[in-house]
C-alpha cells in the first residue's frame, strides 16, 4: 500500500487546507471571509474609539478594562457557542452565573477561603448544567424551555440565598487576583484566564472527537445517531460544558467585583448568544467558531466602551447592538448563500 | 369531436428543479364526473404534478386549460378560486382548532366582514360531514383528537365548503384500514355522481381497479400513457408502462459458487405491529440479499429495524451468533452493521462538512487517542476509502454538499468501509443518482460483497434488485411473499407478486 500523496494544490483556494500545513498557512486560511471581516470591524471600532476620545481609549487601564470586562462575558460565550453549535440553546446562563457567585460567596464557604470559593463556584456551575442536560437530553425537554426553567429557578435561588444583599468577599487571595499586582506582563489574570478557556475551546471543538460530534450532533441529529454517536449523552456532556463555562466566569466576576450578588450575570445570556451568533455560529447548529464568538464578544465590549467613555446612555448602546445583530446576520445571509 | 371540452386539460408541462427535471412535457385530461387515477414508480413526478394543479408550483412550460379557458394557477387561492382543491397525503389541518375552525379556515362565515359566526360555520360543517357520511364528527371537536380516517373526512370537507369542481386525492388509502376505505369510495362515487372531478392518486392497482374512470401512467416525469380505461387495461401492460426502461442497467456478474460461510448476520422471527410480519433471514459473508416491494410494503422499516433505529415488537437480531441489544443502534455499529439510509441527505450526511469529515464519523476511535484526532491518519484513511470506491473528486477535503448524488452515495459506503463493517444494509442505494454513475455503484457494491461484506439491499427499482442481489425476498405490505434466488426471476413476476400477492406459479 503506497503512502497517501497529498494532490499538488490547484488554484481552488476555497478548500481548506489538508492535512499538515504550515502552521501560518493554516492561520490564513481559516482566516477566512467571515473573520477577516469581524477583524475588520473590531478595527474600525479602536479607530472610532482612538479618534474620538484619543487620550482615554487607547490608555493601557483601558485596554486592560476593556479585555477584563469580555473576559467574564467571553468564557460564558465560548460554552454558549458549543451549545449552540450542536444545535441547542442555554438561556439560563447568566442566571447560573449569579447563582455560582452569591453561593460561591456565602459565609460558610468563605471559611473554606480560596478554594472554596472556586470549587464551589465551579461545581454549582457544573450541577445546574446537570440538571439542564439530563432535562433535555433525557427528559426529552425542548432546550429553551428546560433551560428558560433554570434561567427562573436559579435566580430565584440566588435571591433565596442571598436575601438581594451584597456578599462582600473578604479572602485577600481572591481579591489580590484583581489587583494589579498580579498582572503578568501587564495581563490580567482574568484575562488570561479567558485565553486559556478560548484556546482550550478552539482545540476541543476542532481537534477532538468530542467537538466533532458537537458539530455532528447539530449538524443533523438522525445522521449522528444513525451512524452510531450516542447523541443524547453527547448533549448531556454540552450542557455540562456550559455550566462549567458558567462556574468559571462567576469565579472571575467575585475577583472583579469583589463581592457577590444575585443581580449578577443580569442578560448575559443574550450578550453570548449575540456574540456567538454575529461570530458565525449557525443558531440552527452544525458550524461553530470559537474565533468567531471572541471576536463578537470583543465587538461588543468595545462598543460598550466607547459608548461609555464619550457619555453615551446605554440606551443608545443598545440599539447600536441591536443593528450590529441584524447587519451581521445579514451579512452572514448573503455569504451563506454564495458558498 | 366532444361538443364540451374537458373540464381541465393540461398539456406540455415542464417543471425542473435545481439539478431534476421533474416533469418532461406531462398531458392530463379530466373530465367532469370522472375518476381519474394517476399511477407511477416513487420520483417519477406525481407529486409535482400535483402540486402543478394545485397551484403550489409554477410549471416552467406548458398550458392548462379549465373548461377550455387557458388558466394561470398562480398561488393556491387561484386554484381554489376556479373550484380545485387538493387532499395532500399528509393532512393541512390545524390540529389544535376545532373541526369547524379547520373547515372554513380562510373563509369564515362573517357578519360585516369580520366578525366570525361560529355558529353558522358549525351548522354548515355539520351538513357537509353528513354529506360524507359522517355525521358523527362534531363540529365542535379539536381535530388533534380525531383518528387519521376522520383527519382525512374533515380535510374532504374543507374542500367540499368551497365549491369545488376537482378534488385531487393524493394516496388517501395510505393511511385507512378497510372497512374505511370503503367509505372513502362511497364519498368518491357520491362526488362524481354530482358531477365532481376526481384525481387519485394510489399505489394499489385494486382500488384502481374498483373505483377509476382512466389512468394515465407517468414515468421519469413523462405521461407514458393517458386516459386508458382503469378496468379493462391488464395489470401486466400497466406495470410495464410504469417501469419501461429507456436505460439497460449493467450489473457486475455474480461469483461462480455461492458462498457457503457460517451466516454472519442472523435475523429471527423480528418484527413490528403495523410495519411488517415476523420475519427469519441468513445473511452470509459475500452474499447479496434483496428486499423487492412497493413503498409502504415495510423494506426500510425491517433495515432500520435489524439497524436497531427501530425497537422490534418480537424477535432479535444476531451477528456471528450473538444477539444485539435490541433498539440501539450503537450495538448494531459496534458489532459490525452499517446502514446507508434511504435519504442520504437527511439521515446520513452533515452536508455543511468535509468529505473527509463525513467518512471519519463512525471511525473516529480509529484515528484518535484519548479523544485527541490525528488529522494525519484522518485524512489519509479517508482518502484511501474513498480512493477504493473511486469517488469523484479525488479530493476529500471538498465539503460533500458539492458532490454528485453517486458520489455523496459512495462518501457513506466509505464511512462503512472505514469503520470496518462486515454488514450493510442499504436503503435506495442509487435515488437520486445519475443513470450512468448506477452501474459503478452496483460494481463496487459487488465488490465489496466479494471481499466478505454481506449486505442486505432494498430498491424499489425491482430490475436493481434482481441484477444485483444473489438471492431475492418479496414483500407485500409487510409479509414476505416470495423467497427465490434472483435468477429464476424476472421483474414482471415480482411487479405482479409485489402488486397483487397472487403466486402465479
Amino acid at each position: 500500500m503506497t503512502q497517501p500523496v497529498s494532490p499538488p494544490r490547484d488554484s481552488t483556494d476555497k478548500v481548506p487546507a489538508a492535512g499538515p500545513a504550515p502552521a501560518w498557512r493554516t492561520v490564513l486560511f481559516r482566516a477566512d471571509v467571515r473573520t477577516l471581516s469581524l477583524l475588520g470591524v473590531l478595527a474600525a471600532l479602536v479607530l472610532i474609539g482612538g479618534i474620538t476620545k484619543p487620550d482615554e481609549f487607547l490608555d493601557t487601564r483601558n485596554l486592560q478594562l476593556v479585555l477584563t470586562q469580555a473576559s467574564v462575558i467571553g468564557v460564558v460565550t465560548v460554552g454558549m457557542t458549543f451549545v449552540i453549535t450542536s444545535g441547542g440553546i442555554d438561556l439560563s446562563v447568566g442566571a447560573i452565573v449569579a447563582l455560582a457567585s452569591v453561593w460561591a460567596t456565602t459565609v460558610a464557604t468563605q471559611e473554606f477561603g480560596f478554594a472554596g470559593i472556586l470549587f464551589t463556584a465551579v461545581l454549582v456551575g457544573v450541577g445546574c448544567g446537570l440538571v439542564n442536560g439530563v432535562l433535555i437530553a433525557y427528559g426529552g425537554m425542548v432546550p429553551f424551555i428546560a433551560t428558560l426553567a433554570m434561567l427562573a429557578s436559579a435566580r430565584g435561588l440566588a435571591l433565596q440565598i442571598t436575601d438581594g444583599r451584597t456578599q462582600v468577599v473578604t479572602i485577600d487571595s481572591v481579591l489580590d487576583l484583581g489587583e494589579r499586582d498580579a498582572y503578568v506582563l501587564g495581563i490580567p489574570p482574568l484575562v488570561l484566564v479567558f485565553a486559556a478557556v478560548t484556546v482550550i475551546g478552539w482545540l476541543v471543538l476542532n481537534r477532538t472527537t468530542f467537538g466533532r460530534r458537537t458539530v455532528a450532533v447539530g449538524g443533523n441529529a438522525e445522521a449522528a445517531r444513525l451512524a452510531g454517536i450516542d447523541v443524547r449523552r453527547q448533549r448531556l456532556y454540552l450542557y455540562l460544558l456550559s455550566g462549567l463555562c458558567c462556574g468559571i466566569a462567576a469565579f472571575l466576576l467575585i475577583i472583579l467585583a469583589g463581592s457577590g450578588q444575585n443581580t449578577n450575570g443580569n442578560l448575559y445570556e443574550l450578550d453570548a448568544i449575540a456574540a456567538a451568533i454575529i461570530g458565525g455560529t449557525l443558531l440552527t447548529g452544525g458550524r461553530g467558531t470559537i474565533v468567531g464568538s471572541v471576536l463578537g464578544v470583543l465587538i461588543f465590549t468595545t462598543i460598550t466602551n466607547i459608548f461609555a467613555l464619550n457619555n453615551l446612555q446605554s440606551d443608545v448602546q443598545q440599539i447600536a447592538k441591536g443593528a450590529i445583530i441584524v447587519a451581521a446576520v445579514l451579512v452572514q445571509r448573503r455569504t451563506a448563500s454564495t458558498t | 369531436m366532444a361538443p364540451e371540452p374537458p373540464l381541465l386539460s393540461m398539456s406540455g408541462i415542464t417543471k425542473s428543479f435545481p439539478g431534476v427535471r421533474a416533469l418532461d412535457g406531462v398531458d392530463l385530461d379530466v373530465q367532469a364526473g370522472e375518476v381519474h387515477c394517476l399511477l407511477g414508480q416513487n420520483g417519477a413526478g406525481k407529486s409535482t404534478l400535483i402540486k402543478v394543479l394545485a397551484g403550489a408550483h409554477q410549471p416552467d412550460t406548458g398550458t392548462i386549460r379549465w373548461r377550455g379557458e387557458a388558466v394561470t394557477l398562480r398561488s393556491p387561492i387561484a386554484a381554489m378560486r376556479l373550484g380545485i382543491a387538493t387532499i395532500y397525503q399528509e393532512l393541512d389541518l390545524v390540529e389544535h382548532m376545532t373541526v369547524a375552525e379547520n373547515v372554513h379556515l380562510g373563509h369564515e362565515p362573517t357578519t360585516a366582514g369580520f366578525v366570525v359566526r361560529p355558529r353558522t360555520a358549525r351548522e354548515s360543517t355539520a351538513e357537509l360531514l353528513t354529506r360524507l357520511g359522517h355525521p358523527e364528527i362534531e363540529p365542535g371537536r379539536t381535530v388533534g383528537e380525531l383518528s387519521a380516517a376522520q383527519q382525512q373526512i374533515v380535510s374532504m370537507a374543507r374542500a367540499l365548503s368551497h365549491d369545488v369542481r376537482l378534488i385531487v386525492m393524493d394516496e388517501p388509502s395510505a393511511a385507512l384500514d378497510p372497512d374505511e376505505v370503503d367509505n372513502l369510495f362511497r364519498i368518491v362515487d357520491g362526488l362524481t355522481a354530482d358531477g365532481v372531478a376526481v384525481v387519485y392518486i394510489s399505489h394499489r392497482l385494486e382500488e384502481i381497479r374498483r373505483i377509476g374512470d382512466r389512468v394515465t401512467v407517468l414515468k421519469d416525469g413523462r405521461a407514458v400513457a393517458g386516459g386508458l380505461p382503469a378496468r379493462s387495461t391488464p395489470t401486466r401492460e400497466v406495470v410495464a408502462l410504469m417501469t419501461g426502461r429507456d436505460v439497460e442497467y449493467v450489473f457486475p456478474p455474480r461469483p461462480a459458487s455461492p458462498p457457503t460461510g457460517e451466516p454472519v448476520l442472523t435475523v429471527e422471527n423480528l418484527s413490528r405491529k403495523g410495519e411488517f410480519a415476523p420475519l427469519d433471514l441468513e445473511l452470509r459473508p459475500g452474499e447479496i440479499v434483496g428486499l423487492a416491494g412497493l413503498v409502504g410494503s415495510g423494506r426500510s422499516e425491517i433495515l432500520e429495524t435489524v439497524y436497531g433505529a427501530r425497537k422490534p415488537d418480537s424477535g432479535r437480531v444476531l451477528v456471528d451468533g450473538r444477539p444485539l441489544r435490541p433498539g440501539s443502534v450503537r450495538a448494531a455499529v459496534r458489532a459490525g452493521i452499517g446502514l446507508a439510509p434511504e435519504e442520504r441527505k437527511a439521515q446520513a450526511l452533515l452536508m455543511l462538512e468535509s468529505v473527509t469529515r463525513n467518512v471519519s464519523l463512525s471511525a473516529m476511535s480509529r484515528f484518535s487517542r484519548a479523544g485527541w484526532i490525528d488529522r494525519g491518519a484522518e485524512l489519509g484513511a479517508a482518502r484511501a476509502a474513498t480512493r477504493e470506491l473511486s469517488l469523484r473528486p479525488d479530493n476529500p477535503n471538498v465539503p460533500v454538499r458539492t458532490l454528485s448524488g453517486g458520489n455523496q452515495q459512495k462518501a457513506v459506503l466509505a464511512r462503512w468501509l472505514l469503520r470496518g463493517c462486515r454488514v450493510l444494509l442499504l436503503d435506495e442505494p442509487t435515488r437520486g443518482v445519475d443513470v450512468g454513475a448506477r452501474a459503478e455503484l452496483y460494481a463496487v457494491i459487488r465488490r465489496l460483497a466479494d471481499e466478505g461484506l454481506a449486505v442486505l439491499l432494498v430498491s424499489s427499482e425491482v430490475p436493481e434488485v434482481l441484477g444485483l442481489a444473489d438471492r431475492v425476498l418479496v414483500l407485500r405490505e409487510g409479509d414476505v411473499v416470495h423467497t427465490a434466488p434472483a435468477p429464476e426471476l424476472d421483474e414482471h413476476r415480482v411487479l405482479d407478486l409485489v402488486m397483487e400477492g397472487s403466486p402465479a406459479s
